[in-house]
């Protein structure tokens, strides 16, 4: 089944509130996906900075790791934890640096997701612990998006839970299940994408951080998928400066959206925006299936 | 809004759905508790399913899956838009949406009247067995999916394959259609079509609001109904 929660903000004055609506959306979506949950948050960041989403067993000394750091990222990063997760923010000229650093000192640390802004949390377990675990309702941000996860194209695991990341600051959650995956992930593994797991959403996050990659606009990508992507799907899809939404052609999966004034807010359900503000005033509708939608933040 | 004064209000902000749906199932035909209604549905599934007497209920807000599901006599208002499947396998009664209902609106309702003043989306109608819809806005795709009796009413446009796999029933729609599903066809709007209409727009409340003339007639062309070993391939 699954559940989707996006939340777009408009109104600036809304952005040290997004963690905790978010939160709350994400909890009320728990029994369309309890085993495990996940959600990505656009945030600060520096222009001449990228922050690295990681993920370690619990208890792992994230400290020293960033200690460690301090060589190729050339000084000691800024670094934020949140429990089997950290955020460390590095220079951008030594990404690659620090990524071949990690890869081949520190394989026990997943790169969960890059970029100027993003941040990217998941992990088993129900939705409200994963939320608290994470402390998302302290989380401030521009836009972000969320996933209750019932696993049924591959195992239960926090590499298998949403959102996934293929891409500098581009992350997709994904109601519902392709047929084409095995095809797909084996041409975009010789385009040279990375994909990790045997789960069919990060072929679709992989495909579009491709289609991108070679020139695509969001919007053009996910135009695209309409065609290359067999199956049942919901993507909701975040950019460091937007949020899309698309639906397959027969609309399989569910989809509700609100905008407001001060907000575009996206649910499997329409019980997951119910606590948002002005929402009885906002304009509520279904999107339409194989139609792409999609929001950006003034520059 | 409210053109009546209730009877029985329940705030579904303070008080669990399940004691409202019971309360209502309680209710005879002598109960003077006639006139219901119900505060903060916020979106819950299955708000006023399975009624069974002529009570009148009036839903303040958004509600989710299921609403008025079953519907037998009762007579249930949504001033809100309506999630998947509302008045799905109704029986009897009148069930009216204010706003939007989603997919599945009526699906395999047995007789009585749904009235939704928005859109329909997907699958409208799809397997109806007898009632009658009328829907003032437009209709998504595979609308009236295998619909064996009763009739669809749009006022807007319809969808996608429109009527697709349709035995006996009946369908009017008065903007464009997308496109026509396997043995569905545009029929002739023959004068007793045309009084048909009018008596389903009059129940419906829209008496003279809209010329009957404006609509097409589509029904089955009646090639796929029973097996035939040349339409194989169509299955």
């Amino acid at each position: 089944m699954c559940g989707i929660v996006g939340l777009f903000l408009k109104d600036p004055k809304l952005e040290g509130e997004l963690g905790a609506m978010l939160a709350s959306m994400l909890c009320v979506m728990t029994d369309r996906g309890p085993d495990s949950a996940g959600f990505a948050v656009y945030g600060a960041g520096g222009k001449d900075s990228v922050k690295l989403s990681l993920r370690a067993a619990r208890g792992y000394d994230f400290e020293g790791l960033a200690a460690g750091l301090s060589g190729p990222a050339n000084g000691m990063p800024a670094l934020a934890l949140h429990g089997t997760h950290a955020v460390v923010e590095i220079p951008q000229v030594r990404e690659a640096a620090v990524r071949a650093f990690l890869a081949e000192r520190h394989p026990e640390v997943a790169v969960v997701g890059t970029g100027s802004r993003m941040e990217i949390f998941k992990e088993v377990g129900l939705p409200s612990s994963v939320a608290e675990t994470f402390g998302l309702a302290q989380m401030r941000g521009t836009h972000g998006i969320g996933h209750t996860r019932m696993a049924t194209e591959s195992a239960v695991t926090t590499a298998g839970a949403h959102p996934f990341s293929t891409g500098a600051d581009q992350c997709l959650v994904h109601n519902g299940s392709l047929s084409n995956h095995n095809a797909l992930r084996r041409q975009l593994k010789r385009e040279g994408i990375t994909i990790e797991t045997e789960n069919d959403s990060e072929v679709a996050a992989g495909y579009l951080t491709w289609r991108m990659r070679e020139g695509a606009s969001l919007g053009q990508a996910l135009e695209a998928g309409l065609k290359d992507l067999d199956g049942f799907f919901t993507f909701v899809v975040g950019t460091e400066s937007g949020f899309g939404v698309l639906r397959d052609p027969i609309a399989c999966k569910p989809a509700v959206m609100a905008e407001t004034d001060q907000y575009v807010a996206f649910g499997s359900e329409y019980r997951a925006l119910v606590d948002l503000p002005g929402i009885s005033k906002a304009k509520v509708f279904e999107p339409e299936p194989a139609t792409v939608y999609f929001w950006e933040r003034a520059q | 809004m409210n053109a009546i004064a209730p009877d029985v209000t329940f705030d579904l902000a303070t008080t669990p759905l399940r004691e409202l749906n019971e309360a209502l199932h309680k209710a005879t035909a002598e109960s003077n508790a006639r006139r219901w209604r119900v505060l903060n549905p916020n979106g819950r599934h299955a708000v006023a399913v399975g009624l069974a007497m002529p009570l009148t209920v009036e839903i303040e807000g958004n509600v989710g899956y299921y609403c008025a599901g079953m519907n037998a006599e009762a007579s249930v208002i949504i001033h809100g838009n309506a999630g998947q499947g509302v008045a799905e396998n109704m029986m009897s009664g009148f069930v009216h949406v204010r706003g939007d209902a989603s997919q599945s609106a009526g699906a395999t309702a047995h007789g009585g009247m749904l009235v939704v003043d928005g859109n329909a989306s997907a699958r409208c109608g799809i397997s109806m067995k007898g009632v009658d819809i009328v829907v003032k806005g437009s209709i998504g795709h595979m609308s009236a999916f295998m619909g064996q009796s009763g009739s669809l009413v749009v006022l807007g446009d319809a969808g996608e394959a429109l009527g697709d796999s349709l035995y006996e029933a009946k369908l009017f729609v008065r903007g464009t259609v997308k496109s026509l599903g396997a043995d569905c066809i545009e029929k002739e709007m023959r004068d007793e079509h045309k009084a048909l209409l009018a008596q389903k727009l009059k129940a419906a409340g829209l008496e003279g609001a809209v010329d009957v003339s404006e609509f097409k007639r589509y029904g089955s062309a009646r090639q796929l109904y029973n097996f035939h070993v040349d339409n194989a391939s169509a299955y």
